[in-house]
């Protein structure tokens, strides 16, 4: 704790100066800017957090976030700027230096050893000397205080393999402490995590406000902002467009700020009139690659005109129930009936499937749904360039493909719209935008779709709701799978709720709540069960 | 955000390997002057036996041949996300095929014995990379590793059939009898008589046609039919090939085999256009410098061309330099070409970020150039 001492006493060494009646806050930003060749991602950026609070960092996808908290752990270095650490003017050259200032940060993905134990990965680049011995016992005894004083146990002889994510990012937490973070920076930490681990992240983050450390938290999520922020900065186009008390704003407020337009919240629909099934699935089991069943005995029907949502935390099956729909992964056992055909027995692939009208969005855009070195024009046609419109015999038509995109992108708002450019160019709005275009552009009956608005920015999920409900409207049958629950509850007609790979019951949007539908994830029965 | 690192495509195509052939010609100078000679005199040697004269731009064109054919082979396999090691065995069984097809219906008029000798070594091309890409599909079977061990059995089985089977009797020599001229493939100085242009005497022949016409094909294939554009997605992305309903496995065994069969037409340049008669180790190394064309030719068509004039170049202007200068033998002919793999193919990217610095440094009206701005990653 002696650098809570230092921190406390710094001001008062320092009272000669102008500002010498407040305390000099934890982090201070002066003017960054940070040029990328033809792109200002960073502009005059400047605010400061206090010790013992929660600053939030919120703005689009592109906004300039990751950049700027780059620039304080030293992964880039600002064009110009000053950075200040307890009223001290420090230069951060590098992730080291930003250590030696007292700064850590937890990364989106995380930076761990996955074949090392939890301690052994803690002290990795820390180890105190060529003996490991030593300098394990003394992090172990260390680790132990750690996890009392802010609520962080993890199990230190595990390997971080056998974590779930959720501890796997509590140990880039403790990491930081460890090696003396007061300033702990997180970017898009809830990004991987499901609800619960979202709330027990929360949790931590409280009690690291308590101990006095200044926590920074990027995030483009406004709920998260409203439910842990003390003061928040909102940035867009690379600079800062407003810096407020996260106590006298509101979520639609921010939003505004963020996109520069209002927003709905909450888009407006109808009330569904289902009509007849399109596809039903009967005691559907699939098994993952060790032969664990991860969906066991799942029956459900989807109905034309619907939107059913599968809520639940991550990593219950729904992934693999959805892959297992649309022809990816092979069930061990059940049936999955669409337009008269049994598909599991007939062992019909992704494009036979296609052709039979079930169409798919998947969870996982970058490794399912497109080829990140394709144009967008070549992603505009994945799954379907063996269709008639886009060739003739064995050739493909380049001015077909390219003017399909150019129609789904106009159709879509995709920007920009280039068919040529590597789809890798795009934000994940963008490309989530083109996705969706290209499904719905085969006109499917059934569409399912894997979280439909993961890592876009929030004027993108209002076009792509609207899109859905659109899709609902017009006779379709829609799977919704979405770890946000507040995604279900604005979607769904109908909702399916998924624990350990059952549905654990059925609710009728109108009489889903939070709470309902928090338990049935959380593994208790609803009266609905299968 | 353009990341820091990027260069115009013009610059990443045409730029970067001019750099990197001046950066290997310059280490080779350097180990030319520790061996007493003059670089200069050397590198102009060089040049003038592999493109001065008629006999250079013959041999230079007619090594490039077998390389464009290797070259298209490893990129094909390249594109399907296939590292095809195998080309040297898959063109010397081929080879076989060719030869077995000239050997036997010699007797046959050349308009029919070309298209079964183009067929036949397509032919044992394809069925010799079919096993690898089998076990590769089915089994999971590491298709470099498959590759590399069918390389030793084609050479074993190659060097059981010229012993026992193929050779001339009452030979000492492992090869076989010499073709009749009906399976001769015509040399590129009858060709350019008949319209009346006089080329000197060099085993460059009408498969180098072949080996352009390839090209062309492989390029139509790859880039402008759906089976090309299947044979992509899976190699880039074989989850998003699932997704799309393309079957991985179907697209690892057509690959190998179009690279098989591509790697096959090495035997109607080396066996029908220059040694008219099937010998030992007759691809000598051709499949693995395809693999150098290639990486330098970025796995397209039109790359791969330039890349093996250049290779074809260097085999020539080796040749002539340990020729006329005593001191530098075949090795360090070897030396150099490894050079100019090691720059061109292995580390293309050395001088990719400093030109990109260069680049944007001239662009970007930096008002503080802060020197060693760490590259984000």
């Amino acid at each position: 704790m002696s650098d809570d001492a230092r921190s406390a006493t710094a001001p008062g060494r320092n009272s000669g100066g102008a500002a010498g009646a407040a305390r000099a806050p934890a982090l201070e930003l002066r003017a960054i800017d940070k040029r990328f060749g033809a792109v200002q991602a960073n502009r005059a950026i400047s605010f400061s957090v206090a010790a013992g609070s929660i600053h939030g960092l919120i703005g689009e996808n592109g906004a300039g976030k990751s950049t700027l908290m780059n620039i304080i752990y030293g992964f880039h270095r600002a064009d110009s700027g000053e950075i200040l650490v307890h009223g001290r003017k420090v230069d951060i050259t590098s992730p080291q230096a930003a250590i030696a200032a007292g700064i850590g940060m937890v990364h989106q993905h995380f930076m761990l050893v996955e074949n090392f134990t939890v301690l052994e990965n803690v002290v990795l680049g820390v180890e105190g000397g060529a003996l490991l011995a030593g300098g394990l016992t003394a992090a172990r005894r260390e680790l132990e205080k750690l996890a009392r004083d802010y609520g962080l146990a993890v199990p230190l002889d595990s390997m971080i393999s056998e974590l779930s994510v959720g501890l796997q990012q509590r140990v880039e937490i403790l990491k930081a402490l460890y090696r003396g973070a007061e300033i702990l920076i997180l970017d898009e930490p809830t990004a991987v995590l499901a609800p619960q681990e979202a709330d027990q992240l929360f949790k931590m983050l409280g009690r690291l406000r308590e101990q006095g450390k200044a926590v920074i938290l990027g995030t483009h999520k406004l709920r998260e902002i409203m439910a842990i922020t003390d003061r928040v900065t909102v940035m867009r186009q690379g600079a800062v467009v407003a810096e407020v008390m996260t106590k006298e704003t509101s979520p639609r407020g921010l939003a505004e700020k963020m996109v520069g337009r209002a927003v709905l919240m909450q888009v407006d629909k109808c009330p569904a009139t289902p009509g007849a099934a399109l596809l039903s699935v009967t005691d559907l089991e699939v098994r993952d690659r060790l032969g664990v069943p991860r969906v066991k005995g799942v029956s459900f029907e989807l109905r034309a005109g619907e939107i059913v949502g599968v809520a639940g935390v991550a990593g219950n099956g729904q992934s693999e129930l959805l892959e297992a729909l649309a022809g990816i992964r092979a069930p061990s056992r059940g049936e999955i009936r669409l337009g008269g055909r049994e598909l599991v027995r007939e062992q019909l692939d992704a494009r036979a499937r296609r052709a039979l009208g079930l169409a798919h969005v998947p969870e996982d855009r970058l490794r399912l749904g497109v080829v990140a070195s394709f144009s967008a024009e070549a992603n505009a046609m994945l799954g379907y360039h063996d269709r008639p419109r886009y060739g003739r015999g064995l050739f493909l038509d380049g001015v077909a493909s390219f003017a399909g995109c150019e129609a789904k992108m106009k159709e879509f708002d995709v920007r920009p719209a280039q068919p040529a450019l590597r789809i890798s160019a795009f934000s994940g709005g963008n490309q989530q935008k083109l996705v969706l275009a290209r499904e719905i552009d085969a006109d499917p009956t059934v569409l399912l779709v894997g979280q439909p608005t993961r890592g876009v920015d929030i004027g993108a999920i209002e076009f792509i709701h609207r899109r859905l409900i659109a899709l609902r409207d017009a006779g379709k049958a829609l799977l919704v799978v979405s770890v946000e629950l507040d995604e279900i509850l604005g979607l769904a007609d109908r909702i399916l709720v998924m624990n350990g790979g059952e549905i654990m019951g059925e609710l009728a949007r109108a009489e889903a709540t939070e709470e309902k539908i928090g338990l049935m994830m959380a593994g208790v029965r609803g009266e609905g069960g299968a | 955000m353009s990341a820091p690192g990027t260069l115009p495509r013009w610059a990443e195509l045409g730029l970067l390997p001019v750099i990197n052939l001046v950066a290997a010609l310059l280490i080779s100078g350097v180990v030319i002057m520790l061996l007493g000679e003059s670089p200069v005199a050397a590198f102009k040697l060089m040049a003038a036996g592999s493109v001065g004269t008629q006999e250079g731009i013959g041999y230079t064109l007619y090594y490039a041949t077998n390389f464009i054919f290797t070259g298209l082979a490893v990129a094909v396999a390249y594109h399907a996300g296939l590292f095809n090691i195998g080309a040297e065995g898959q063109a010397y069984i081929g080879g076989l095929g060719t030869a077995l097809v000239c050997l036997w219906l010699g007797a046959w008029p050349f308009w029919a014995v070309l298209p079964l000798a183009v067929l036949a070594g397509a032919g044992f091309g394809a069925v010799w990379a079919f096993i690898p890409a089998y076990l590769q599909a089915k089994r999971g079977s590491h298709i470099v590793i498959t590759t590399i061990m069918f390389n030793f059995i084609a050479a074993s089985l190659m060097t059981y059939l010229l012993v026992n089977v193929l050779i001339k009797p009452g030979q000492q020599s492992p090869e076989s009898r010499e073709f009749s001229v009906n399976a001769w493939m015509p040399s590129a100085t009858d060709v350019l008589a008949r319209v009346g242009v006089g080329f000197a005497a060099t085993p460059l022949n009408l498969a180098f046609g072949f080996a352009l016409g390839a090209a062309v094909l492989v390029w139509l294939l790859v880039w402008r039919t759906r089976w090309g554009y299947a044979l992509r997605v899976a190699g880039e992305n074989p989850a998003a090939a699932v997704f799309a309903g393309i079957a991985p496995p179907r697209v690892i065994i057509g690959a190998m085999l179009l690279s098989g069969a591509l790697a096959g037409g090495l035997g109607l340049n080396e066996l029908m256009g220059s040694q008219h008669r099937i010998l030992m180790d007759f691809p000598s190394g051709a499949g693995f410098v395809g693999i150098a064309v290639a990486l330098m030719g970025r796995n397209h068509p039109a790359g791969i061309i330039v890349a093996a004039v250049l290779f074809g170049a260097l085999y020539q202007g080796g040749s002539q330099l340990s020729f006329d200068m005593p001191k530098i033998n075949r090795d360090m002919v070897v030396v150099i070409q490894g050079l100019v793999i090691l720059l061109c193919g292995a580390m293309e990217n050395v001088f990719k970020a400093p030109l990109a610095k260069l680049w944007h440094g001239c662009l970007a009206r930096d008002p503080k150039p802060t020197g060693g701005t760490p590259a984000p990653r």
